[in-house]
């Protein structure tokens, strides 16, 4: 080993916390690179081999009822490849042991094998046989939640009859790697099941027999998604489509595409401010060096060595600190995305996972952190290089301070000596001063922006649970039937309040901005569904008009008074003009609302109802839920209790988790900011400091002044970070809400004092343990050593 | 009288300070020959540094000429001084300059590791008598033992050229001796041209020549008829 690499080995030894504190922030940047990256192309590969393998559907459509003739001139369509037809319909289920109803949606599988499309896996047991009747397979969740084995049975209301399953296979599909039930907002496998049975056996069940409700096409390659969607909507129209709709729109596919998108912005977003930050301590350190080495760099030119050795001398030292970054980011990294994944495995039910992170995620975030570092240090490695060495064997000369306003000032405020030194310091070096207060901020913003989460899930859940949805559950109907279902409803046990609502699934537009989405029809008055405008008063929306929601609202480009066309997809399927009459801020899916004695006018229908709000006397939830099992054409139960408990809990506990990984981030950035900051500034002040001491300072006040710098500067940093913080919050709402959510933005003076808690908390510890070297200091050594 | 080394020629270097300009050599012509020791006299700020620098390549003449044998080494871009200070050219500071991170002996290694044909670090360092010294790293060593390795270092590449500026201002007499001796026995078993800054006037009587400084330009030449051994020079 050379001699030179001996001494960059030891340089680096020596300085081992200054590196170490600088590459734990660059191993945060390599290591969210490298989760999100890892995870984005984990997901994105496995649902794409998913899909491929078990040939999931493009286009998928639902029918009232159509004719199995129907099926040879939807696959005739130019661009269609394969066509799967089927019957598909909910049913509550009875589930012995499970005092809850069930909800199932039962598929209908070929009686010649396995579906040509959306393939299920089978994962244990044996398909149904073709010609039983009560022979099924579930989905694989279902039947772990439920602790079913091959064999066991559960009931299932199907078409007034109670008809007992046997189940002989579990499996997964596709087409539910979400899994989620009707009204619900999160997955529930316990209260919601797939079921596949032989075909006769469910046409039979759902009076489908030589026709079908649901299509699934998939496309030859360079086919037109658009046109073929036309084109089977022109088909199926007469046959009570609700319009055909690409993946795009298939709720389960949609999930997964937002948490795809979410981690390519998390991809993009942090990892450059955490290489940043490591490139402006990297800078501000070997500046330091090079400033302490200045005669070694002399010496070094002086014995022969070229401006290239120094400069590439220095560029290592650099080097070194990015390798220890990138091993720990590496490290953490890999364990990160492991977590990762299984908390996806929670959520998305995927038969495998391809979770290999490719070698080329593990180079590009070793290459960016390399860059950064070399970057970073590249100045100052110039700077070495191209000192003269006559020069550099010298003394530098002492930093220019120049009398200004400032001093004046200074001078008027009758500052003590010692706050004077901080305050110019502050003023020398201002790039200094100004990227340490970024730095500092930035620490800060981490720790504000991903608070609002748990502020914005209280509000979500208080004004989607206790404002706007305050019944206790949902029964849901198979189909719309007449208001007479209200008293049936009430005459069940444990129900104190019923209330009808109907959804009717339409395409508003306006110009060319159009949305799929479903308009709630609420009797006026409704109490337990309610419409909530911003000022936090239940409405009844007028006849004639509709309430949008304002995500949905500012996507069709219109406001209060603006006209707005609606395509009713069900019943006629009519298209009638509406005026938007009010817009609200709802968290949960682009709602529309209307009048529904004015809908049954205009779709001149008998007053009816698709869905029936209750509100329950918990003693005898009991007796309800074993009513409820008997009830024909009741398709599911929500149970806004379970429904809000397990939103809660499943947010809550990763959002307690990110706000912790938020926290250790923001703290390493911080101590990474200050110690260094601190070290820098005890090595250029140390014989000031030493001076001082002599001249009868005590160490108070001569630690004052190295502790007063990096305080002052952290304060000043706070306002700032919570600037940035609110931003990224706002930025991170943006990303978190689809069409499926809208995050709210709340930003409660708490989380503020949080983050500056925690950041000036550490800041002080960093600085205080830089001080502890000052006491250490022999004060005549300092005198002598040349600077 | 044997060859010239170095020949410089109207040499004059301005440093310009703020509106200042100081004239650190204002024409010097010199002539500095093969094997001879030379000590350069003069107060602070005479220039003679300067001098030393440019000799050594460290820096840039503003006006005049320097020849290293036939070599000009007057507008030679930096690498060529680069190469020209790693072949032939040691140095030795008052402040001997070593690497606080390495040892003794790996500090002249970081010599021998780019030079041509340098003799083992250890030779060097027994060479100052530091044998058995050779891993200690500088914060375990006294001043006169630093210097030593510092010259260790110089003479490691085998150089045709010592340069020492002020290579004893920083010791006591005893050490300073210690050091004096080195170079002397250096410059006499090698035949390495050797030069010498100093204040103190008494080492000028171990020289074969003394060069006196006086604001940038020099003084006065004088020859040695009769040197003194180091031992014998009164501190």
């Amino acid at each position: 080993m050379q001699a030179l690499d001996r001494k960059l080995l030891r340089d680096f030894k020596r300085l081992w916390r200054q590196a170490l504190a600088i590459a734990m922030v660059l191993a945060c940047g390599v290591s969210i690179l490298l989760t999100a990256l890892g995870m984005y192309t984990a997901l994105s590969d496995t649902r794409a081999t998913y899909y491929e393998r078990n040939r999931f559907a493009d286009i998928f459509v639902t029918v009232q009822r159509a004719p199995e003739r129907l099926i040879g001139e939807l696959a005739e369509i130019e661009g269609v490849w394969a066509v799967e037809a089927r019957t598909v319909g909910d049913t509550v289920l009875d589930v012995p042991g499970n005092a809850r109803s069930v909800t199932g949606r039962i598929l209908s599988l070929p009686i010649d094998g396995e579906p040509r499309l959306n393939v299920p896996i089978l994962k244990t047991g044996r398909l149904p046989a073709p010609t039983s009747t009560n022979e099924v397979m579930v989905n694989a969740n279902f039947a772990i939640a439920n602790d079913f084995i091959l064999g066991d049975h559960f009931f299932a209301n199907l078409n007034g009859q109670k008809r007992q399953l046997t189940i002989t296979g579990t499996a997964q599909s596709p087409e539910f790697i979400y899994t989620i039930g009707p009204g619900a907002l999160m997955p529930d496998n316990e209260t919601y099941g797939i079921i596949w049975m032989p075909q006769p056996a469910v046409a039979a069940a759902f009076d489908m027999t030589g026709a079908f409700n649901d299509v699934s096409l998939k496309l030859t390659t360079g086919a037109l998604r658009a046109d073929v969607i036309d084109a089977v909507d022109r088909l199926l129209d007469p046959y009570g489509s609700l319009g055909a709709y690409g993946r795009d729109l298939h709720l389960s596919d949609s999930f997964i595409d937002a948490e795809i998108k979410q981690l390519r912005n998390m991809a993009s977003i942090l990892p450059p401010i955490f290489f940043g930050i490591s490139a402006f301590l990297v800078s501000m350190v070997m500046g330091r060096i090079i400033a302490l080495e200045r005669s070694q760099i002399g010496l070094l030119k002086a014995v022969g060595y070229s401006d290239l050795e120094i400069c590439l001398h220095y560029l290592m030292l650099a080097g070194l600190i990015a390798v220890v970054g990138i091993g720990i980011g590496w490290f953490a990294g890999s364990w990160l995305a492991r977590l990762l994944a299984w908390q996806y495995a929670q959520y998305f039910d995927f038969p495998f996972l391809i979770f290999r992170t490719s070698l080329w995620v593990y180079a590009a975030s070793g290459v960016a952190a390399l860059l950064t570092t070399t970057l970073g240090a590249a100045q100052a490695a110039i700077k070495a290089a191209r000192l003269a060495p006559a020069i550099a064997m010298q003394p530098p000369a002492p930093p220019q301070f120049k009398r200004s306003l400032i001093d004046q000032t200074m001078a008027a405020m009758r500052l003590s000596q010692p706050t004077i030194m901080i305050l110019r310091s502050l003023i020398r070096w201002p790039v200094r001063s100004a990227l340490t207060m970024l730095g500092l901020a930035l620490a800060v913003s981490t720790i504000v922006s991903p608070s609002f989460f748990d502020y914005a899930l209280d509000k979500i859940v208080d004004s989607a649970f206790y404002e706007s949805n305050r019944q206790d559950a949902m029964l849901v109907m198979a189909h719309d039937m007449p208001q007479s279902v209200l008293s049936t409803a009430a005459a069940l046990p444990a129900v104190l309040q019923t209330e009808g609502q109907q959804f009717h699934p339409v395409i508003l537009r306006n110009g060319i901005h159009e949305k799929r989405t479903s308009i709630q029809a609420s009797q006026p008055g409704a109490d337990l569904s309610r419409v909530i405008n911003s000022d936090g008063m239940a409405v009844d929306v007028p006849p004639g008009g509709v309430v949008l929601t304002e995500r949905l609202a500012a996507h069709l480009e219109v406001g209060i008074g603006d006209a707005v066309d609606a395509e009713f997809l069900g019943g006629r399927q009519e298209t009638n003009t509406l005026t938007v009459t009010g817009t609200i801020a709802q968290y949960f899916g682009l709602g529309a609302y209307m009048d529904l004695n004015y809908v049954n006018g205009l779709l001149r229908q008998s007053p009816r109802i698709s869905l029936v709000n209750v509100s329950l006397d918990d003693a005898e939830l009991l007796a309800l839920h074993a009513e409820l099992k008997d009830i024909p054409n009741l398709v599911g139960i929500v149970m806004m209790t379970d429904t809000r408990r397990s939103f809660s809990e499943t947010i809550e506990q990763s959002i307690g988790v990110m706000n912790l990984v938020y926290i250790i981030i923001g703290l390493l950035i911080t101590i990474g900011v200050t110690y260094n900051g601190a070290r820098i500034q005890l090595s250029e002040r140390s014989r000031e400091l030493a001076s001082l001491r002599i001249l009868g300072f005590t160490r108070a006040e001569v630690s004052y002044i190295l502790i007063g710098e990096t305080l002052l500067l952290a304060l000043l940093a706070q306002p700032l970070g919570w600037w940035i913080g609110a931003q990224i919050a706002k930025a991170m709402a943006n990303s978190f809400s689809s069409d499926l959510y809208n995050m709210p933005v709340v930003l409660h003076p708490a989380i503020f004092a949080k983050a500056s808690f925690f950041v000036l908390l550490a800041s002080f510890s960093s600085v205080m343990l830089v001080r502890r070297r000052l006491d250490k200091q022999n004060l005549v050594s300092v005198m002598k050593v040349r600077e | 009288m044997s060859e010239p080394i170095f020949r410089t020629q109207g040499v004059t270097k301005v440093y310009q300070t703020g509106a200042v300009k100081v004239f650190a050599l204002a024409g010097v012509d010199l002539e500095l020959f093969a094997g001879e020791m030379t000590v350069l006299l003069g107060p602070s700020g005479s220039g003679k540094s300067t001098l030393l620098n440019i000799l050594g390549g460290l820096d840039h003449a503003t006006s005049g000429r320097v020849w290293f044998r036939n070599t000009e080494l007057t507008d030679m871009p930096d690498r060529g001084l680069t190469r020209y200070r790693r072949d032939h050219v040691g140095f030795v500071f008052q402040f001997y300059n070593l690497v606080p991170s390495l040892t003794a002996r790996e500090n002249v290694q970081l010599v021998t590791d780019v030079s041509p044909n340098p003799m083992p670090a250890e030779e060097a360092l027994a060479q100052v008598g530091l044998a058995d010294r050779m891993d200690h790293f500088p914060s375990e060593m006294s001043g006169g033992e630093q210097q030593r390795v510092a010259i260790a270092r110089a003479i490691a590449k085998r150089p045709e050229i010592l340069l020492c500026d002020e290579p004893t201002g920083a010791l006591d007499s005893t050490t300073g001796v210690q050091v004096l001796e080195v170079l002397q026995d250096i410059n006499e078993r090698f035949g390495t041209t050797t030069v010498i800054i100093t204040h103190n006037a008494e080492i000028q009587r171990m020289a074969h020549r003394v060069i006196q400084f006086q604001d940038g330009k020099i003084s006065n030449v004088s020859t040695n008829d009769e040197r003194l051994a180091p031992a014998e020079i009164v501190w």
